[in-house]
Order: structure tokens, then sequence, then C-alpha cells
């Protein structure tokens, strides 16, 4: 992929299609470890110790079209080729976390690229789920958590609502302009 | 910066809107493939131009949503149209600028776009 925001896509599908409602999105970048953590959480049907194991082989799939899945082999491979690591925890019936490390300072690392936009488009296509999305830069951060928005929003405004969308992605980017100017205010 | 009052605003006037809403028949569903395949070839700024620009227009019939792979990879990023009592029609090889043609012939003008069809490019 040419974004990691386009692999975090990729994999958060596999959390809507294991029937996750709460899906949690953190991305964690530190300076002076040289490193980016990207976590994606959900609350799905989780995964056997069998399918763990077999999941990161590119010729596995639960899908029925095709006899591959590339999603998490290549998200794998992604965090490796830059010396960090990645790790797969499930539990059936309760759900399945992916981490990715990542070293940014290595020639072969992919950039994060529009990580809002991922966002953005995941909430506006799935209103049913709730998302959580924590982004993080050294010591300063941010969350948007689609549940405060439902409580806002009552029942009968979905998250799905164009100017809610709007205002999502205008969130997004405003809190995101402070993440990377220190000395601006924080919250 | 945005803030929770803003999105109470929203709320308020959705609500004002919701009734107009109810009870339409004609709702069109535009189902953009965003599996590894159509993400890897450039869906997500396809599916973004497509929320984008059904908002803009305000195009309350409209559902923009996500799907899997329909088995076509190799014409991704690739748009489903569907439209009650008609045809499916699927648009292949997309771009956000074909989107927006998309967007204003089909959707909005009720003409298929018949080169970005997968019909024309097979």
């Amino acid at each position: 992929m040419r974004e990691l925001s386009l692999n975090v896509m990729d994999i958060v599908q596999n959390s809507i299609s294991a029937g996750a409602n709460l899906i949690t999105l953190s991305v964690c970048e530190n300076c002076e470890e040289d490193s980016l953590v990207i976590t994606i959480r959900d609350n799905g049907r989780g995964m056997t110790e069998e399918q763990v194991r077999r999941v990161t082989d590119p010729f596995y799939t639960t899908r029925t079209t095709r006899k591959v899945g590339l999603g998490v082999p290549l998200f794998k491979m992604e965090a490796e080729m830059t010396g960090g690591a990645f790790s797969i925890d499930s539990v059936p019936g309760k759900g399945t976390d992916v981490t990715a490390r990542f070293v940014p300072s290595h020639v072969d690392m992919i950039p994060l690229g529009d990580i809002n936009s991922t966002v953005k488009l995941l909430i506006s296509c799935n209103p049913q789920i709730d998302f959580v999305f924590l982004r993080s830069l050294d010591s300063r951060s941010f969350t948007l958590d689609t549940r405060e928005l439902r409580e806002v929003l009552g029942k009968d405004v979905p998250l799905s609502d164009p100017e809610v969308v709007s205002w999502i992605g205008g969130f997004l980017e405003e809190q995101t302009e402070a993440l990377n100017s220190p000395g601006s205010v924080e919250n | 910066m945005k803030s929770l009052a803003e999105l109470q605003a929203i709320r308020d006037r959705a609500r004002a809107q919701v009734e107009i809403r109810e009870g339409m028949e004609d709702h069109v569903r535009v189902l953009v493939g965003m599996a590894t395949c159509g993400i890897a070839a450039g869906a997500r700024p396809v599916l973004n131009a497509f929320v984008d620009e059904v908002s803009k227009r305000q195009l309350k019939n409209v559902t923009v949503t996500q799907t899997g792979c329909i088995g076509i990879c190799q014409f991704e990023p690739v748009v489903e149209v569907v439209e009650p009592g008609k045809d499916k029609v699927t648009y292949v090889k997309m771009t956000p600028e074909k989107a927006l043609r998309v967007v204003n012939d089909h959707l909005v003008n009720g003409n298929v776009v018949t080169e970005y069809t997968i019909g024309a490019n097979s």
C-alpha cells in the first residue's frame, strides 16, 4: 500500500466483517523512541488460536470469492520491513487486537498518509458501528469517540449525516494541526 | 475549534428535515469496493469524492457506502450504483474525477455514464 492509513482501512474491514460494534484505533508516534504504533482493537467474534496462526498466511482467507487474503500479511510485512513488529491477540467471542509497530526513520518506512480521511470514511460508511480514534504524538494527543457524538446527536440523526461527516472531517483536521504544532494551546 | 455545541446545531437542523426524508421510494445506493484490492487501486479517494459530492449537492436520496471484493480485482476501483427497479450499473477503474461525473450525470440527471461501465471496458 502507498499509505499505512490505507492498510488501516483494510484491516478495519476485518473487524467489521467479524460483527464488531466497537472498534478502537490508536495511532501513537514517539519521536524519541523512533516508533509509530498502530493498534486496531475490536469486539467482534474473535478468532481461534489456529486462525490467528494462519491469518498472516496470504493463502488463508475466510472469504469464498477468492483463495487469497492479503490484508493482514501486507500490514505485517510493512511493519517488519522497517525493523518493527506485528502481533495479533484474539479471543473467540471477545474480539481481536492487531498491533503493528513501525520504525519511522527506516528507509523502508511507508508514510502514515491521510489517516483522517480513513477515519472519516469508516465512520460515515458504517454509522451503526462505534469508533474510538486516538492519535498521539509524543506527549500530545486527541481522541474522537463516536459514542460521545451519538449522545449529542440523539437517535434520529445518524453519524452518516453529511453535515455530521463534514464536522468530523473538520474536527480531525483541527486536532491534527494542533498536534503537529507544539506551543499552540493543548487540550 | 469544532465543538459539540456546533454538533448540537447540526442535530437540530437535521431533525427539522427528517420528515422530508422519510417515505422515499427512490433510494439510490452507491457501493464502493473497499477490500484490499480496491483500496490498493485507489478506492479511498473515489469513496471520498462520492461522499463529498453527494453531500455538497445535498442528494438526500443517495447513500454512499462501502462493500467488499466482488471478484473483479483487475477492474478496481469498482463502484456499483443500485437503483430500485433498475439494473445495477457497475463502473470500473474509477477515479475521483470520474466519480464527480457519475454523480452529475447518473445520480442527478439519470444518465448512465456508459463509457465508464464494465461493459465498455472489458
